[in-house]
């Protein structure tokens, strides 16, 4: 039997006001093995993990239990103070006397004798704990980050400057975003351009930064520190080194069929195009669908004029597999499709826009050159309707349930945009609530009201009817309780924000998780923002949940911060407490494979000599780096082979033996 | 003015009556006015869809069963299949409809009343069909 040291704290009130201490201490001291029992109020403060430390050393404790809060809580705490006093951290018990017990009893007597049950199991287990040695993983020196919007931009500015290298994989032919797409940001109103496309050029240039545009992830292996991700590369049908980004190709393409998408759809352009003058690389893509030389054979204008030789229609789609220490996901949103919602008349209509078309519609180098006109016929409109929660708040199917948390924000920006070009324009908003959180947001909107005079109407739009060159909007104003009939000339839908549609494919390549609305989830929604559930991957911006341009920076930098910290470390101590095969007893049935959910399990052959006759046979082999303790396989091994470390069947059934006692 | 006493004891049994056969959680409107906003029989209505549901929450029962509102509804479902938060207002209407009519004594559709109405046209199923829901 090891000498054991058993510590009971008091929590202050927490578990003393509950618990009767000096019984428990009575208890634990009668109990086999226990060799010395403390008390103190604060087990964690310093005086509480000195007195852990002392007696460590002048009792010889092989083994030491912590009655106290949850393992959760200070477990690390404790195996600290005991490694610091010359003893394993792994022979360090924790019995959780208070969420397991003061906390949800209110009976002294009956907590008292539960959380003598408790110490009594974790002494039991902790007799037969072993010595575990943490083992150290090399920590590749580079970081990627998935998306090259602002979130992405920021994140690989921020990992970058701390030199480190990093790799930003765009899906399409250029970095920028949505935020590339917005005329003017709130709630300063500073254009989205001018702050965004410097970044965009700091991104192209940094020597630490590679950026891997009209590219897509292919696939992803490996554990923190350690990632190894395929990155495929489509085939853009031009030389990225040769080009010199002069636009004739894309000026005299013939084929002007397809939509501008990052004019959402409001123009036309060529099959070979670049998405708008600043992207990054200005080096333009050959849209294989539209193109006349892949369709008919026929045509190769833009190969004949390139001045610099750069079109390349033999060009192959590549793969490309790199090593990476840590990952960041920042792949954005998009918004809903309005298909079910016919009553506004968007599929019908082609005054009546989404929010983000009316932004390319105002935008200086939209469409329309910054000119404010329907897309009906050219004419200045004037009246214009806002409608607000499109498809927000809605736990019908057609909706999402979630607010879209900035379009109360944007569509007061795109009404005050509209009044201070065009004050003769009558601006109307439908909204149900306003909801304005945030540093000089709500003043921001109040501006509109006040300042600019337009008409918030609380209440939702029933239907729309086209009517003449009118769009006749049937509302209700909730506060009078009248209906309202508004001869329109535009009207704006503030359609709501979703995950990409790929978000939970993409999920599923990293093994991080997404929420019932396919937003990637964070590992804990207050401490641990910037995290997901996998080590060594981390997530920005909106892929996050909706988030607004200044939410979406902070988090970037946050999750840069996380990374230059996982990078900084040259080695990473991997947690000992994993899974561990009995080859002898394994019988290659291998349930444990297919149970593991962080793929750590794979089939191994092995060569068995019985009398001279050599056979092979499956076994399981557990890869230790990327086994997190959760001890699924061991409960799917049919003949006991799996046992977790520091977790053995046998200390479970001693510790159940225990509380059965 | 009237000083209204919100949710009164007394008309927790209609409201609680109302709930009960219509099977709707009152609670889940965050008074959008989508309801009203679509109602195509909203111009003859007193009391807007969205408002019916406002007094509901506040137990104000008494102005609704004397508004014209609940009689001129069509039970068309526009309300019912528009509203984001899931609401069947079309069924709520009918569970008020029916509070209504079931109360002994307020039948809608008197044996009186059928000479004047009937034709050669009209299948016995309607009367029926009218006695049962609007006779008590």
């Amino acid at each position: 039997m090891p000498r054991i040291g058993a510590f009971v704290c008091w929590c202050g009130t927490n578990i003393a006001g509950t618990v009767d201490i000096e019984q428990v201490v009575q208890a634990v001291s009668e109990m086999s093995g226990i060799v010395y029992v403390k008390d103190y109020q604060y087990m964690c403060s310093e005086v509480g993990q000195n007195l852990v430390k002392t007696a460590i050393k002048e009792w010889q404790l092989e083994r030491v239990i912590i009655a106290s809060c949850s393992p959760r809580m200070h477990e690390n705490t404790f195996r600290k103070a005991a490694k610091a006093a010359g003893l394993n951290p792994y022979l360090v018990e924790v019995a959780n006397i208070r969420e397991h017990c003061s906390w949800v009893h209110k009976n002294k007597e009956e907590a008292t004798k539960k959380a003598i049950a408790l110490i009594r199991a974790a002494v039991a287990k902790a007799s037969l704990n072993t010595e575990l040695i943490a083992k150290e993983i090399d920590v590749e020196n580079r970081a990627l980050v998935i998306g090259g919007g602002i979130a992405g931009i920021q994140t690989a500015l921020d990992i970058a400057e701390a030199g480190y290298q990093v790799d930003v994989i765009e899906k399409s032919p250029s970095i920028g975003g949505k935020m590339a797409q917005i005329d003017k940001t709130f709630p300063t109103l500073d254009c989205s351009a001018c702050i965004l496309t410097p970044k965009m050029v700091d991104v192209a240039s940094h020597p630490n930064i590679n950026l891997y545009t009209y590219s897509e992830i292919e696939s992803v292996n490996g554990f923190v520190g350690n990632f190894e991700v395929t990155i495929k590369q489509k085939a853009r049908s031009v030389n990225l080194e040769k080009c010199t980004g002069c636009g004739i190709c894309t000026e005299k393409c013939p084929s002007r069929k397809s939509k501008s998408e990052f004019d959402e759809g409001l123009r036309t352009r060529g099959a070979i195009y670049t998405p708008f003058p600043q992207a990054v690389p200005n080096v333009p893509v050959i849209d294989r669908e539209h193109c006349l030389k892949f369709n008919t054979g026929k045509c190769g204008i833009c190969e004949k004029l390139c001045p610099a030789g750069a079109i390349e229609f033999g060009q192959e789609d590549v793969l490309v597999t790199k090593k990476y220490g840590a990952v960041v996901v920042a792949t954005g949103f998009d918004i809903i499709d309005l298909d079910k919602f016919g009553e506004y008349q968007y599929q019908n209509h082609p005054d009546v826009l989404t929010s983000l078309e009316f932004e390319r519609l105002t935008n200086a180098a939209g469409p329309t050159a910054g000119k404010f006109i329907r897309p009906s016929n050219n004419k200045r409109p004037e009246k214009v309707v806002f409608i607000q929660c499109v498809g927000s708040r809605d736990v019908s199917s057609r909706g999402k349930s979630y607010c879209s948390k900035i379009c109360c924000m944007y569509t007061a920006k795109q009404a005050m945009l509209i009044k201070d070009k065009y004050p003769d324009i009558e601006v109307y908003v439908f909204y149900i609530d306003v909801r304005t959180p945030g540093k000089n947001f709500d003043e921001f909107q109040r501006r509109a009201v006040e300042e600019y005079g337009v008409n918030y109407i609380k209440g939702m739009v029933g239907k729309i009817f086209p009517a003449g060159d009118k769009l006749i909007v049937h509302g209700v104003d909730s506060f009078t309780g009248d209906t309202l009939k508004i001869e329109a000339d535009m009207v704006v839908l503030a359609a709501a924000a979703q995950a990409k549609p790929d978000a939970e494919v993409l999920g599923r390549k990293l093994a991080i998780s997404t929420d019932t609305n396919n937003f990637f989830t964070e590992a804990h929604p207050k401490l641990r923002p910037v995290e997901t559930h996998s080590a060594g991957i981390y997530l920005a911006g909106a892929c996050q949940g909706p988030k607004d341009i200044p939410e979406t920076v902070a988090q970037a930098g946050a999750a840069a911060a996380k990374v230059i910290g996982l990078l900084s470390k040259r080695k990473l101590v991997s947690n000992p407490c994993v899974s561990v095969v009995n080859e002898d007893l394994c019988n290659g049935c291998l349930s444990c494979l297919k149970i593991c959910p962080y793929d750590a399990i794979a089939a191994k052959e092995l060569a068995t000599n019985n009398h001279g006759i050599t056979s092979k046979r499956i076994v399981a082999k557990v890869n230790e780096a990327l086994c997190q303790g959760c001890g699924g396989c061991t409960v799917a091994c049919r003949p006991g082979a799996i046992d977790l470390k520091g977790f053995t069947n046998k200390q479970i059934t001693a510790e159940v033996d225990a509380l059965c006692h | 003015m009237i000083r209204v006493k919100i949710t009164p004891n007394n008309k927790q049994s209609q409201l609680q009556y109302i709930r009960e056969i219509s099977g709707v959680n009152i609670n889940k409107c965050i008074q959008c006015t989508k309801c009203s906003a679509g109602c195509p029989a909203s111009a003859r209505m007193d009391i807007l869809p969205h408002e019916i549901i406002r007094l509901l929450q506040l137990g104000q029962v008494e102005k609704i069963f004397h508004s014209k509102s609940i009689w001129n509804c069509a039970s068309c479902f526009v309300c019912t299949e528009r509203c984001p938060r899931n609401i069947d207002i079309a069924r709520l209407i009918e569970a008020i409809r029916l509070t209504i009519i079931r109360q002994p004594g307020k039948s809608k559709f008197k044996p009186d009343d059928v000479p004047g109405i009937i034709d050669d046209k009209m299948p016995q199923q309607v009367l029926v069909s009218g006695f049962r829901k609007y006779n008590r």
